[in-house]
């Protein structure tokens, strides 16, 4: 993932420990997910494709099959966070994603 | 090789389906000419366009599936003729195609018996979303509603007519009974009685002879024996029509009453032509179900791509919900009485009819009838079509089907490998345990690869059972485990988190369980947590472990606000409280209504207010209702004895108590209660995981009771108790339940599945057969000492109240995308779009 576009989303405290919170950037709203057990850091839409609700920051995390995802809060539709494809229904549109680096405890999403 | 089909419903859209699998990649050319605007879409479920669904909902794939499948799609664009000769169709759109194989799907239109009048205003046929669509538009200028034909169908039109508000609803039959092909006199009577309970008039026997009306609008309609039913809204539902007309053009033989003739490979007299569906006639005989239709498109693409497979007839068993009343016919539903046996059971205080027809020498079950309960259907229709050997009790299969018994599992088992366990996508036993044995060994996994399930789910049980069938056949030890990332059931889970002393998610999952997680797991541990310690719930790490209405304290809705819901134990609350609700919707521009459970929910809170109308409730004496949890709820009462002249004793009072007593309790999933004064029952307290009803020598105590989509009544417990006794006794009765339930499972199908039933619970409950009953009393007393109201300790608690923010980059700010539209003197949530 290159990108040359960062910009500073929040500070590593600010996201709770295995959730998510919604980043404003503009008109634009981010989804930022923290893995802290293994310290990983994923960034989405904050749309769920599903039903158009900007929901997804307040989903669960967790992993299939290692495979890390989100389930958003509505109906539990569940995306990967690796690529964004909607992992409970074949026919649901998938999701963007972010790259997203963590510096100083300052975290950064890649535009 | 270039298809051309005719016409883009269900059985079209199949047909494309099974032939792109079908066929080499890169070899098919197909083309679609399709007469509505949009592409296929669900006709089964057609009626849910007006409970909520929209058009787009109902689509079967949307348009782009069709583009990427290198399908060329003409919507709105009716074939007009059909060359057979140079082999081409020409579309009133003015196009032209050639076509190597053409597939006639045009399936079945109305069929409007001829009645004068019948062309008058407000008359509708009951057939297409753009039907529909009109009948929406004219249904608030109707005050009475008729639907003409008492079957299947016009019971739907009927069903639709309701949905649209016009409550008055009429359905008038020609015949002496409704659905006659499908069932028999009895049963009708039953369904008919259930119907009527609900609200709908019926009017069997009636033949209408006109349709009356002046200045073209209809008014009212004549029967033939001269009677008058005044009417402003007619919806025409009385058979089908195959649309054969442009077969007829081109000179294909089709039946004297309708229907191309087709060959059991669906070929017409022409052999590059087929034609599936409702279109289609087949020795005689119209196939008006979707299920055929679906193994139609099968054959016939099977057949183009070379391959051999026959259409031999299709059984036309049925299994559908009516206006929430279950109809299932199956096999033959009226083997005469010279040549088998009957089983009738009929339950007129449940509304339940169950026939089963069974051979003369008493071996095989021929068909039946199920009106009211139709459970036991799936099983039913296997053993008939199977032709497997009863048992010595053939009753067994409908009383055994009631009690819930563990048999069935092993039922399902015993069938041979070509039994069809789906009937929709023709999926067979063998096919679905292949597919386990090759390691799809969870619902899902088994429906993406084999498709059993997905279009009505109707079969759902019995894949389950196959798959657990099929698992323990291989010798693997099926233990029902939470998800993957812990290999326990939920009470082995339980037991281990309070012998370790684990108070956080990450703790569980250190020691029994890997990975991260998931949205399974996640709620069930901090469920059990919750009603093990009472700890406040979003600390410790757990809050993101919670389900997403407790990790916010309150209910999602529609476009992402939330509903706020105080707790007014017991229903009773004064002027002064009820002014400060108001204030607070006031204030903060809440939709409010009174819920089911005698409270008062606010819609519509900005995540970023709920602390703020959390403390304003509070410094007023409210508290968390718990409306957000898997907890208990309400204790509904209805007045009692310090009004009511009909009261034994102080209800109020009671419901308050238990209620003060119960708050905040967390459990495998939400406990409702009530209490009833007398047996008047006004608080529906047998409606309620526990209900109680006064006696004139105390309290009876029912549990296991349940209203929403599968309503069951609860069962007595203990009799004539005294109210400390009653307590003592729902302690043990939700510590037990609270201990020993599967995820997500409501008190009565915990007790449903509980081995000894009702007697078993009473002995651990009453009698102390376990010796537990110290310890569950010791344990709810230690939860009721813990109770604290976690909305007054987020307010009070500046990080937690952090979390209640949409932005954190922009504290405060509120999500701009969140809309709201006007209804009467409030607000309702933006529709989905």
């Amino acid at each position: 993932m290159s990108t040359n576009n960062w910009f500073y989303a929040c500070k590593v405290s600010d996201v709770p420990a295995n959730g998510g919170v919604c980043v404003k950037y503009g008109d634009e709203q981010i989804a930022l997910f923290r893995f802290a057990r293994r310290d990983a850091w994923y960034a989405t839409q904050n749309l769920c494709p599903h039903k158009q609700q900007m929901a997804l920051s307040r989903g669960m995390t967790g992993t299939q099959e290692g495979e890390p995802k989100i389930a958003c809060p509505f109906h539990k539709k569940t995306f990967s966070l690796a690529d964004g494809r909607c992992l409970s229904d074949d026919t649901e549109c998938g999701i963007t994603t972010y790259p997203v680096k963590v510096e100083e405890d300052l975290v950064y999403i890649g535009i | 090789m270039k298809i051309v089909i005719i016409g883009n419903g269900m059985v079209s859209y199949k047909f494309c389906e099974k032939i792109i699998a079908k066929a080499p990649a890169g070899t098919l050319e197909i083309v679609i000419f399709g007469e509505e605007p949009r592409p296929a879409y669900d006709r089964v479920h057609l009626s849910e366009f007006f409970s909520g669904k929209t058009a787009d909902d109902l689509l079967l794939a949307p348009a782009d599936w069709y583009t990427q499948n290198n399908i060329r799609l003409h919507l709105g664009d009716p074939v007009q003729q059909i060359d057979r000769v140079h082999k081409t169709v020409h579309s009133y759109k003015d196009i032209t195609e050639t076509y190597d194989y053409l597939i006639i799907a045009t399936g079945s239109s109305a069929f409007v018996p001829p009645i004068p009048g019948v062309d008058k205003k407000g008359v509708f046929i009951y057939r297409t979303i753009e039907d529909l669509e009109l009948m929406r538009d004219y249904a608030p200028k109707a005050t009475r509603g008729v639907v003409i034909g008492g079957g299947l169908l016009g019971l739907e039109a009927a069903k639709a007519l309701l949905d649209l508000g016009v409550s008055d609803t009429h359905v008038i039959e020609f015949a002496p009974r409704l659905m006659p092909r499908q069932i028999d006199d009895n049963g009708s009577r039953m369904l008919q009685h259930k119907l009527e309970s609900l609200g709908l008039h019926i009017h069997t026997n009636k033949n209408t002879a006109a349709i009356l009306g002046e200045d073209d609008t209809i008014s009212a309609l004549q029967f033939a024996d001269d009677s008058i039913l005044e009417a402003n809204m007619l919806v025409i539902s009385a058979g089908i029509k195959p649309r054969d007309e442009l077969a007829k053009l081109c000179g294909l033989e089709t039946g004297h009453r309708g229907g191309i003739v087709v060959n059991d490979q669906l070929q017409t007299t022409d052999p590059s032509i087929y034609a599936i569906g409702e279109c289609a006639l087949y020795n005689g005989m119209i196939y008006g179900l979707v299920a055929p239709g679906y193994e139609m498109a099968e054959v016939a693409a099977t057949h183009i791509t070379g391959e051999h497979k026959a259409f031999t007839g299709f059984d036309m068993s049925t299994k559908l919900k009516l206006i929430g009343v279950d109809v299932a016919s199956f096999g033959d539903p009226f083997a005469p009485a010279d040549t088998s046996r009957t089983i009738v059971f009929e339950d007129s205080m449940k509304g339940t009819y169950q026939r089963i027809n069974i051979s003369g020498d008493g071996k095989l079950l021929l068909g039946g009838i199920l009106i009211g309960d139709a459970e036991a259907y799936n099983m039913l229709l296997q053993t008939t079509k199977n032709k497997i050997i009863l048992p010595p009790n053939p009753e067994d299969l409908l009383l055994g089907a009631r009690g819930g018994n563990t048999e069935s599992g092993a039922g399902v088992m015993s069938l041979p490998d070509d039994a069809l366990i789906c009937s929709c996508e023709s999926v067979s036993k063998g096919a679905i345990c292949e597919a386990v044995e090759a390691g799809n060994e969870t619902l899902n996994a088994v429906k993406k690869c084999t498709k059993a399930g997905t279009c009505c789910g109707g079969c759902v049980p019995m894949v389950k059972d196959l798959i657990s069938g099929t698992m323990k056949a291989q010798g693997k030890y099926i233990r029902n485990v939470v998800c993957e990332h812990f290999a326990y059931s939920r009470q082995e889970l339980f037991d281990l988190i309070r012998i370790k002393d684990i108070r956080s998610f990450d703790e569980a999952l250190d020691h029994y369980g890997h990975g991260d997680g998931c949205e399974i797991c996640k709620p069930v541990v901090a469920s059990i947590m919750a009603s093990l310690w009472n700890d406040m719930i979003l600390e410790k790490g757990n809050d993101t472990v919670q389900d997403s209405n407790d990790r916010y304290l309150a209910n999602i809705q529609k476009g992402g606000t939330y509903s706020v819901v105080p707790r007014i134990p017991g229903g009773e609350i004064t002027p002064e409280k009820l002014l400060v609700i108001a204030q607070v919707g006031l204030k903060y521009n809440l939709y409010t209504k009174i819920t089911g459970g005698q409270r008062i929910d606010l819609f519509g809170a900005h995540l970023s207010d709920l602390p703020f109308i959390w403390e304003e409730l509070i410094a007023a004496g409210f508290e968390s209702g718990h409306a957000y949890g898997k907890a208990l709820r309400t204790v509904k009462s209805c007045v009692g004895s310090t009004w009511c002249r009909f009261g034994l004793h102080d209800s109020v009072s009671f419901a308050i108590r238990i209620e003060e007593r119960y708050r905040g309790l967390r459990a495998p999933h939400k406990i409702k209660s009530a209490v009833s004064g007398c047996i008047r029952e006004c608080a529906e307290a047998q409606s309620k995981d526990f209900g109680i009803i006064a006696t004139d020598k105390g309290w009876n105590l029912y549990v296991g009771g349940n209203g929403g989509s599968k309503p069951q009544h609860a069962i007595l417990l203990a009799a004539d108790l005294d109210s400390d006794t009653c307590i003592r006794y729902i302690d043990r009765f939700l510590m037990f339940y609270i201990k020993t339930a599967d995820p997500l499972t409501r008190t009565a199908t915990w007790l449903n599945k509980l081995d000894g039933g009702i007697n078993y619970l009473r002995n651990v409950v009453v009698n102390d057969s376990l010796g537990i009953a110290e310890q569950l009393d010791n344990e709810m007393q230690d939860l009721v000492d813990k109770y604290k109201c976690e909305w007054k300790e987020v307010v009070e608690n500046p990080e937690l109240r952090k979390r209640f923010n949409h932005f954190v980059n922009a504290p405060g700010d509120k999500d701009p995308t969140i809309k709201f539209d006007p209804l009467r003197e409030q607000k309702r949530a933006a529709e989905w779009k």
